[in-house]
């Protein structure tokens, strides 16, 4: 078509985000609609007095904050899968050792602060009578290690798991089982408590991060805005993959891995290039949520998460990446007022979502929006076609 | 000896009393010898609830005198504290005039059942009939103190190994390994003259040598110590423990042969019974093997023939166990025959499920596997809500029945429980029926032929629809027979498939899919493996290992250890 051409032609005069953005309107509206987010909801909280109606509560924000974590680890899901074909059923893997790498340091921040007062050792590791602090707890107080952390931590997991998987050619339904399976013996062994991660309970009772306290408003607005920042960064990075010439090669594995291989690419290489972004996007959502929820425990290595991630990437639109923000925003809000309003229903609904979605949306509300939006436009241009036929035929 | 002295004056002075009881009861005109024996029996308790810890020895020895088979279940409640009385009198039935206004209701409680409110807490100790409307408060026990019970349990084990009934002798004879202080070598030596049954000879064999272990003269020592030899029995490890610590430095040289015996025939034990805890890893991790072959079978049908993921297999597992909650309760008098009902029905229920989900989503999905995965997990959901909504989140329990509980001794320090090899059992001849019904049958056939090549057997007139639909029923069937299964080890509840699904997968992964033998393979070697890896480092730990050991089996063989071959398997 004449988008390659386009962009090409454009390049030359524009800057690299407008490259990026080109011919991606969803995207743009998105960046446009989380910008103003990233502004205006801490304003709104912060400097609008708590009585009037314009007032953002610390409590939506930090929901709000909460949704965006959950939207960039659907832009990662949506990365593997919608462009490579990887159905990974265990990027809470990921997203939960992202957490864990923040937790940790929100743990270290604690200090003397805890139940039993140590200065060195976290509450749990007195309370199993630890001594001194295991080899892997080391540096987990400085700041910047830890965020190295964040994007290592479960880039190295997705590398080395990558490597094998791939290169032995596990794909399909026996990779997403195996990823099930990955997650599932992470989850059983970070509720050990030999582990040193707080076994059961996990990490929590968190209270500041850098200095500033995690209760404070202010801290809480931060964080948001960040959250915001890292969904805009993610998807821009997300976009400049699927849009370059890497990009292309994924959707031809996607498509047809054994023709792509035929075709002289290493198949495996982009994939695993891929699953480690995704991994490490995965890890920064969870580096986000962690202090704005305020606990990190095994409970967010259940299998179940990892299914339901794949399923708010399947309802916004798989392969579109700002679908998969949409619907992991849509479906947590459905869970939020559900679960709270009635409990019961939600398993009914979020089951009835999986099956709905897969019979009769394949390609999620952006593609049952774009097939209503060419249908009208089809019907416009056979009207305007219509109607200069009869044009002509008075001329 | 002037203990025994006071002893039988004090028999006698109660054997006395309890005929003056007697006497007195003789008077409400009794006719059945029967029913006189019991009053005896009765009498003589009744004196047990005003008389003192020094009266009650002689009491209880004039119990142990009386003929009565009723006697061991009143002395040995008593001897676990559960003997009680009723703190108010019996009133005077004045009909047949039983009843005294001395007299009181002698109670067998039970407080554990009774703080759970469960039935059966309180019985009469006589007719063994449940009393209902008494509290704690207004019963009071016969106390016993330590004296009184090595005294019950000394008549207990003269009563019952002279009883007629092996398994009677054998239970007191087990006993006796346990405690000996309450009875002497010349006991032994009296019940095994008379004794016939093997295995109740080779414990009392086992209790004279334990005894003569603590003789004075080496030479009785060293018989003792090599009539132990092989000896299985956990008590027999335990005094010989004590034995060799008995020894110091210096008696180790002094009595030299004594203790090298001793150790030798510990050495000896020890290594029989590391072969025993071989045999019962091994026995667990078949049951265990078998339980995932149940729960998988139905997966590597659905999986291998049909190439779908079904993620609400564990829900057919599930529903299978609730079927058999539900018979149970429709027929709560035949546990056992509830039991056998429900493995049709639960095939039919979880069957039918199945074929109504292959046909209204799984039938849209075919060639799309990755969509099958999602839209069935969501089924598993919807599901397991169903549950939950129906029958509570709460787990049910699943009654046992008799004939499945119950253990049986392969030697003395192994036991394998019956519901175990039942399950191994039930497992194989489910294997064996399928395998049947794919090779010997029409059904078989077809299903084959769509296998192999759906558009060929289409075109032989094989209406593939249908044979999907029923395949896929069979399969969901056969996960209901595992949950009937399942319901005898668990506790049945809302999440009782989830805690499968991926161990199912993981089988099916392993062995290979589309393959029962494949399936049955891998199924006991992950249950094995489990199971042998579980006292070296911790159930969880080995579950990972297990899972970890998969992942990478799968990087070595992606399509499992008996993966079918030919150019049909790759549609990559």
């Amino acid at each position: 078509m004449s988008n390659s051409q386009n962009i090409q032609a454009s390049s030359v005069k524009l800057g690299p985000l407008t490259t990026l953005l080109m011919n991606d309107k969803g995207g743009r509206r998105l960046l446009a609609v989380l910008a103003a987010l990233a502004i205006f909801v801490p304003l709104l909280n912060l400097f609008v007095p708590e009585s009037s109606i314009f007032h953002v509560s610390t409590y939506t924000m930090t929901l709000l904050g909460k949704y965006l974590c959950y939207a960039l680890l659907a832009v990662s899901v949506d990365l593997i899968w919608g462009y490579c074909g990887i159905l990974s059923l265990g990027h809470g893997a990921f997203f939960a050792l992202g957490g864990y790498a923040m937790g940790m340091y929100l743990m270290m921040q604690i200090g003397d602060r805890g139940v039993y007062g140590n200065p060195d050792l976290p509450d749990f590791m007195v309370f199993l009578n630890w001594q001194e602090l295991p080899w892997y707890w080391l540096g987990f107080d400085n700041f910047s290690f830890a965020m190295v952390m964040v994007l290592l931590a479960p880039g190295i997991l997705a590398f080395v798991f990558g490597a094998l998987a791939f290169r032995s050619r596990v794909t399909g339904v026996y990779l997403s089982i195996i990823t099930q399976a990955l997650t599932y013996a992470l989850m059983l062994a970070f509720f050990r408590n030999d582990m040193g991660f707080g076994g059961n309970n996990g990490l929590t009772d968190f209270k500041d991060i850098l200095g500033f306290d995690l209760q404070a408003d202010t801290t809480r607005a931060g964080l948001f805005f960040f959250s915001a920042l890292a969904l805009m960064i993610g998807y821009l990075i997300s976009r400049f993959i699927v849009t370059s010439k890497l990009g292309r090669v994924l959707i031809a594995i996607r498509d047809s891995e054994t023709r792509a291989r035929f075709l002289g690419y290493r198949v495996e290489y982009f994939k695993l290039f891929v699953f480690v972004v995704s991994a490490m996007l995965a890890g920064v959502a969870g580096a986000l949520y962690v202090p704005q929820v305020g606990i990190i425990n095994p409970g967010e290595f259940a299998p179940l998460l990892s299914i339901e991630m794949i399923i708010w990437v399947a309802v916004g639109g798989r392969g579109t990446l700002f679908g998969a923000v949409i619907g992991a925003i849509l479906v947590n809000y459905a869970k939020t007022y559900f679960t709270g309003a009635f409990a019961e229903i939600w398993l009914f609904m979020l089951g009835g979502l999986f099956v709905l979605t897969t019979l009769y949306l394949p390609k999620g509300i952006i593609g049952l929006w774009q097939q209503t939006a060419d249908k009208l436009a089809a019907k416009k241009m056979s009207k305007l076609q219509a109607g200069d036929l009869a044009e002509g035929e008075k001329a | 000896m002037r203990e025994y002295v006071k002893r039988i004056v004090w028999l006698s002075c109660f054997s006395l009393l309890a005929v003056l009881s007697n006497a007195a009861l003789s008077n409400n005109e009794i006719s059945t010898t029967d029913q006189a024996k019991h009053n005896t029996l009765s009498a003589t308790v009744q004196t047990l609830t005003k008389a003192s810890y020094k009266e009650k020895a002689g009491i209880i020895d004039s119990i142990a005198a009386i003929e009565d088979d009723k006697k061991i279940v009143i002395l040995q409640s008593m001897l676990d504290n559960q003997l009680y009385y009723e703190k108010k009198s019996q009133k005077k039935n004045p009909e047949n005039n039983i009843g005294d206004e001395n007299q009181k209701r002698i109670l067998i409680v039970d407080l554990s059942l009774l703080k759970k409110k469960q039935e059966n807490a309180i019985r009469d100790a006589f007719s063994g009939e449940e009393i209902t409307g008494l509290s704690k408060r207004k019963v009071k026990k016969i106390g016993v103190n330590n004296a009184l019970r090595r005294n019950i349990r000394s008549h207990l084990s003269r009563i019952q190994i002279a009883h007629k009934d092996s398994k009677v002798r054998f239970a007191a004879a087990q006993n006796l390994l346990k405690d000996s202080s309450a009875i002497d070598l010349s006991f032994i030596e009296q019940a095994l003259k008379t004794e016939e049954s093997a295995r109740v000879i080779d414990v009392l064999e086992t209790v004279r040598a334990l005894m003569l272990l603590q003789s004075d003269q080496a030479t009785i020592r060293l018989l003792a110590l090599s009539e132990l030899e092989g000896s299985l029995y956990p008590e027999v490890r335990i005094e010989l423990n004590k034995f060799i610590s008995s020894f110091d430095s210096e008696t180790q040289k002094t009595r030299a042969d004594e203790y090298q015996l001793a150790e030798k025939t510990l050495t000896d034990i020890e290594t029989l019974m590391s072969y025993n805890g071989y045999a019962e890893n091994l026995y667990f991790g078949l049951a265990l093997g078998a339980v995932l072959l149940l729960a998988a079978i139905g997966l590597a049908i659905t999986f291998g023939v049909m190439g779908v993921i079904n993620m609400a297999h564990g829900e057919m597992i599930m529903l299978g166990a609730y079927t058999t909650y539900v018979i149970q309760m429709l027929m709560p008098e035949s546990i056992g025959t509830s039991l056998l009902v429900s493995i049709p029905a639960a095939f039919l229920v979880s069957g039918f499920v199945g074929i109504l989900i292959e046909r209204s989503v799984i039938r849209h999905l075919y060639g799309r596997p990755l969509e099958t995965l999602l839209a069935t997990f969501g089924i598993s959901l919807i599901l397991q809500q169903a549950v939950r909504s129906i029958f509570g989140p709460l787990n049910r329990e699943v009654i046992t029945p008799d004939w499945l509980a119950g253990t049986f001794m392969v030697n003395p320090g192994l036991s394998l429980t019956y519901n175990r090899l039942y399950i191994i059992i039930f497992s194989l001849v489910v294997l064996a029926v399928l395998a049947l019904v794919l090779k010997r049958t029409l059904f078989g056939l077809q299903m084959r032929a769509v296998t192999m090549n759906r558009p060929m057997a289409s075109s032989m007139g094989i209406k593939t629809g249908w044979v999907d639909a029923l395949t896929f029923g069979l399969g969901s069937g056969i996960a209901g027979i595992a949950g009937v299964a399942l319901s005898q080890l668990t506790n049945v509840g809302p999440n009782l498939g989830q805690a499968y699904i991926i161990d199912s997968f993981m089988v099916v992964v392993f062995g290979g899919v589309g393959n029962l033998w494949g399936t049955l393979v891998g199924a006991m070697s992950l249950g094995i493996a489990n199971k042998f890896m579980e006292p070296v480092a911790g159930a969880v730990l080995a579950k990972i290992l297990v899972l970890v050991f998969i992942i990478l089996f799968i990087q070595k063989r992606p399509r499992g250890l008996f993966a079918l071959k030919g150019r049909a398997v790759d549609n990559g």
